[in-house]
């Protein structure tokens, strides 16, 4: 490594340096910067993904639309908008495990699972996924079965993926609202199953 | 160019975390960076999306690594406001040590080149007028690229045979949009690569599938 960052001022000091500098020359205005926070804090996050999970999971229908045309079916219940403007829709099967992953930054779907996090935009992860997915799985806590075929996809263009699980057993008589808050961001990512209740 | 941030298949790293339950901005200053590195790669800056990872790309890899994520982001902020001299180079540091103290002079604020840029629709999908070069099922040969400015076909997917899985629609191409060198509009297809195409013959057995635009393949 080169010069070890000795001296180097931290990002909490920096970013409120850079806040004040901006504010000073009227190019930002902190409560429009407290709007964008609030949104991915309250509003945009694996919640949205985990319904269209269960909708497709309680409405072939809507599960037969939404691997057609992911984009359209997840716009359909309100998601949408920057990171999300072209959605490809994965599904997990007995003999197929999907996984995804950003090698050149950490693209991920917003509208569907919100920001990504710390593990997505690991070094580990964006490195080890594309070389030993199976070894990086079982790093993380998930052993796919020796016969399961594993599919990596690096969203490494403007595609933006979202993983529909396989429905745990048990969960028949569920309806959707019980079953998506079963879903869980890292099975909507492939790095997770849905466990059975 | 080749940069820090091209990941894939790198080792090294050691194993990778287990993943928790964790908020959105583990601090409040992390909030603060995504808000004004959101509002720099556009409003303020006047650059764009693929501008701001190009950033990221020019990152030095101290820059890039020591601060965490939205670390990263907000040296790739600085970098935009810097290039659209919005802030002299050196500002941020300066101000943030005044603040703590230190008897430090700021730069003066210069004045502002934003780029000569208006993107033509909102988002990255555009039309083009002529159909796909290449169809679904269609081998094709990634080529040999090491452009000196920013590239989407990463390292470990040069050079490299795969078959064509699903044409995707048109999208700006990010290598002459992050430069303001035009859009370049073209498109995307998902090609699927063997895992002992990338890693040789004794890589764990899997199937990779990348993004890959259309002027980065060709039939041979």
């Amino acid at each position: 490594m080169t010069d070890a960052p000795s001296g180097r001022l931290s990002p909490a000091l920096r970013t409120e340096a850079l806040e004040q500098l901006l504010v000073e020359r009227e190019l930002v205005d902190p409560a429009v910067m407290d709007a964008f926070i609030t949104t991915y804090e309250r509003d945009v996050g694996p919640l949205n993904g985990a319904r269209v999970v269960a909708r497709a999971w309680t409405d072939p229908e809507y599960r037969a639309w939404l691997l057609q045309d992911g984009t359209a079916a997840i716009k359909d219940l309100g998601y949408g908008g920057p990171q999300g403007e072209h959605m490809v829709v994965l599904e997990q099967t007995e003999d197929v495990h999907h996984v995804v992953v950003c090698t050149l930054c950490s693209c991920y779907p917003w509208p569907v699972l919100g920001l990504p996090p710390s593990w997505y935009k690991d070094p580990a992860y964006r490195a080890g996924m594309v070389r030993t997915p199976r070894r990086t799985l079982r790093e993380m806590g998930l052993e796919v079965p020796e016969g399961r075929e594993i599919q990596v996809w690096d969203s490494s263009a403007e595609v933006r993926y979202l993983v529909l699980p396989r429905r745990p057993a048990g969960t028949e008589e569920w309806d959707a609202e019980a079953l998506a808050a079963l879903v869980t961001r890292d099975a909507m990512v492939g790095v997770a199953e849905v466990a059975a209740p | 160019m080749d940069s820090i941030a091209d990941m894939g298949g790198t080792q090294g790293w050691g194993p990778a975390r287990i993943p928790t339950d964790e908020p959105p901005f583990a601090e409040p200053w992390e909030g603060r960076s995504f808000a004004l590195t959101v509002l720099t790669m556009g409003r303020i800056s006047g650059r764009n999306l693929d501008a701001f990872r190009h950033a990221l790309g020019r990152l030095h890899p101290v820059d890039y690594l020591v601060d965490g994520y939205y670390g990263r982001w907000l040296n790739a902020a600085e970098l935009m406001l810097t290039d659209s001299t919005v802030l002299a180079p050196g500002a941020v540091d300066a101000r943030a040590r005044r603040n703590r103290g230190e008897d430090v002079e700021e730069p003066a604020f210069p004045e502002p080149t934003r780029p000569d840029y208006q993107a033509t629709a909102p988002g990255s999908l555009r039309e083009v007028d002529h159909g796909p070069a290449f169809g679904v099922g269609e081998v094709v040969h990634t080529k040999d690229l090491h452009p000196q400015g920013p590239t989407k076909l990463p390292r470990y997917l040069r050079r490299r045979t795969g078959t064509v899985h699903a044409v995707r629609p048109p999208h700006v191409l990010p290598d002459t949009h992050a430069v303001f060198a035009g859009e370049n509009p073209q498109h995307v297809y998902t090609v699927a690569f063997p895992s002992t195409e990338l890693w040789g013959p004794d890589a764990e057995p899997f199937t990779l599938h990348a993004e890959v635009f259309e002027s980065y393949l060709e039939t041979r």
